[in-house]
């Protein structure tokens, strides 16, 4: 009778933190999975098409380096109860604040003009012009935004989230070799040699999966959220979780076009819709529906992030929780970001793969910087206490931050130089 | 004029924000160990280096 009374109370007590966990799960959900947004998607779809499943197992390394870059944005934002735009200001001085703040806006402008491109592009494949695209996006991003509390944007943001998971029918579709994905995608290997061509696919996967967006959005979103240091566990379980789930969505785009568009030049994921539409019908629209929803998914959260972070370091309301008339101007900055990045795409002739270029390019401005900027914050035993970083978490984190940003630069330098590794 | 007085009136108070922002924000707060200058002083070269590059790569595209 002892065990069963015991068993009792250990599921009762799993329930709880199961319970507990999903009213706390959101942040780190939400900006993993809305990493893998449309430029994630294109980048995803021409490896697979490229090197088939033999890149998989680099895809699997991203989910600790994902992880462990974004769980110190969740100890950070429960502590300081500040989003990133306003700890790097109060902890580097106003020189450091306003580069961060300035190109932040810039960044996350310039992609969520990619996102509008993505998804313009997705559903031109149903006919869809891109102003009803444009301004159907417009119209739903206000609708999700104007239900004033925090709870349902994030609700709704996770419906989306589940969509993305469209990836995933869509392989089985494909019939894959089961036993061809795991002997040649999980052994390590450089398929045709280590050259410049592999090596830019492995940096534009890695600039997909650490974008410096994710890093002000998801310290904001806890702190609007709430999270208290006693629900940092829970915010590190639901990071972990959300990097699973982005690499294993990466895995599944690659096994589609690895499976069915092996050695055909795949240049954005919308030519993939196109060209998987063609061999079938369902397995094209599975891989447009999805594309579109990751542009949607990016730019609900881009546009977010910048608004969070002015209204912290201008002192505006910045909460979704707040009404229009309690928060103005971080509504303004929302639906400014927004509006102007979707009339960009409709501009005939507008440089929309120069724009796609250049976000890479200066991604690698500022991703640098705010990864010094969060491990040296880490680094404050005076106000982060017992959660500071230690030896061995700065050893890892380190490691993983000096590679990304080594490697996030050649990308950044060989988009601009694109002979430069042969 | 009404419009314009309005928009003088946003940008003033803008100006006088972000002067209080920098002046909110004059000292960094975190103590300037060797470590975070040395860290800092690598991300000052590492980003002239990089805005040389773009600098570089715009003067190649205009001579073009």
């Amino acid at each position: 009778m002892n065990w069963v009374t015991r068993a009792y109370y250990q599921l009762q007590r799993w329930w709880k933190a199961i319970r507990l966990y999903l009213i706390i799960a959101g942040p780190g959900l939400v900006v993993m999975i809305a990493d893998n947004d449309a430029g994630g998607i294109t980048t995803y779809a021409a490896t697979g098409a490229k090197y088939q499943y033999y890149l998989i197992w680099f895809l699997l390394l991203l989910i600790p380096v994902a992880y462990y870059v974004q769980e110190m944005t969740v100890r950070l934002g429960a502590i300081t109860k500040r989003g990133h735009a306003e700890a790097i200001f109060d902890g580097f001085g106003a020189f450091w604040g306003w580069f961060s703040l300035l190109d932040l806006l810039l960044i996350d402008w310039l992609t969520l003009v990619t996102e509008f491109i993505g998804m313009t592009a997705a559903l031109s494949i149903f006919g869809v012009p891109a102003w009803a695209t444009v301004i159907g996006v417009c119209l739903l991003m206000t609708f999700i935004m104007l239900n004033g509390r925090y709870w349902t944007w994030e609700k709704i943001a996770m419906a989306f989230c589940v969509l993305n998971l469209i990836y995933i029918p869509g392989a089985f579709m494909v019939h894959p070799s089961v036993s061809e994905i795991f002997s040649r995608g999980l052994i390590p290997n450089f398929p045709g040699g280590f050259n410049g061509e592999l090596f830019f696919f492995l940096m534009a996967n890695i600039g997909t999966t650490i974008a410096p967006w994710m890093l002000f959005f998801q310290q904001s979103s806890v702190v609007d959220k709430g999270l208290a240091e006693k629900d940092i566990p829970f915010g590190k379980f639901d990071t972990f979780i959300g990097s699973v789930f982005t690499v294993a969505v990466a895995i599944f785009i690659v096994i589609v076009t690895g499976t069915v568009l092996y050695g055909v030049p795949v240049d954005d994921a919308a030519q993939a819709a196109r060209l998987l539409m063609v061999k079938d019908r369902y397995l094209g629209t599975f891989m447009a529906i999805g594309l579109f929803n990751a542009g949607l998914l990016g730019a609900i959260c881009i546009s977010l992030a910048s608004s969070w972070a002015f209204g912290e370091i201008f002192g505006w309301a910045h909460s979704l929780n707040n009404k229009i008339k309690e928060a103005p101007w971080f509504y303004v900055t929302y639906f400014m970001t927004l509006v102007t990045a979707g009339a960009v795409v409709l501009i005939p002739g507008a440089p929309l793969v120069l724009i796609t270029l250049f976000v890479q390019v200066v991604a690698v401005t500022l991703l640098p910087a705010a990864l010094v900027f969060l491990i040296l914050l880490l680094n404050d035993k005076e106000t982060m206490g017992e959660y500071a970083n230690t030896f061995s978490q700065n050893l890892v984190s380190g490691a993983i931050v000096a590679v990304i940003i080594v490697l996030s630069t050649l990308y950044g330098v060989s988009t601009l130089f694109p002979t430069m590794f042969g | 004029m009404r419009l314009l007085y309005s928009f003088q009136t946003m940008l003033s108070g803008n100006i006088a924000k972000v002067r209080a922002i920098n002046a909110r924000y004059a000292k960094p707060r975190l103590i300037m160990s060797p470590a975070v200058r040395w860290a800092l002083l690598a991300l000052r070269f590492y980003l002239l280096t990089l805005v040389g590059l773009l600098g570089y790569k715009f003067y190649t595209l205009v001579v073009q």
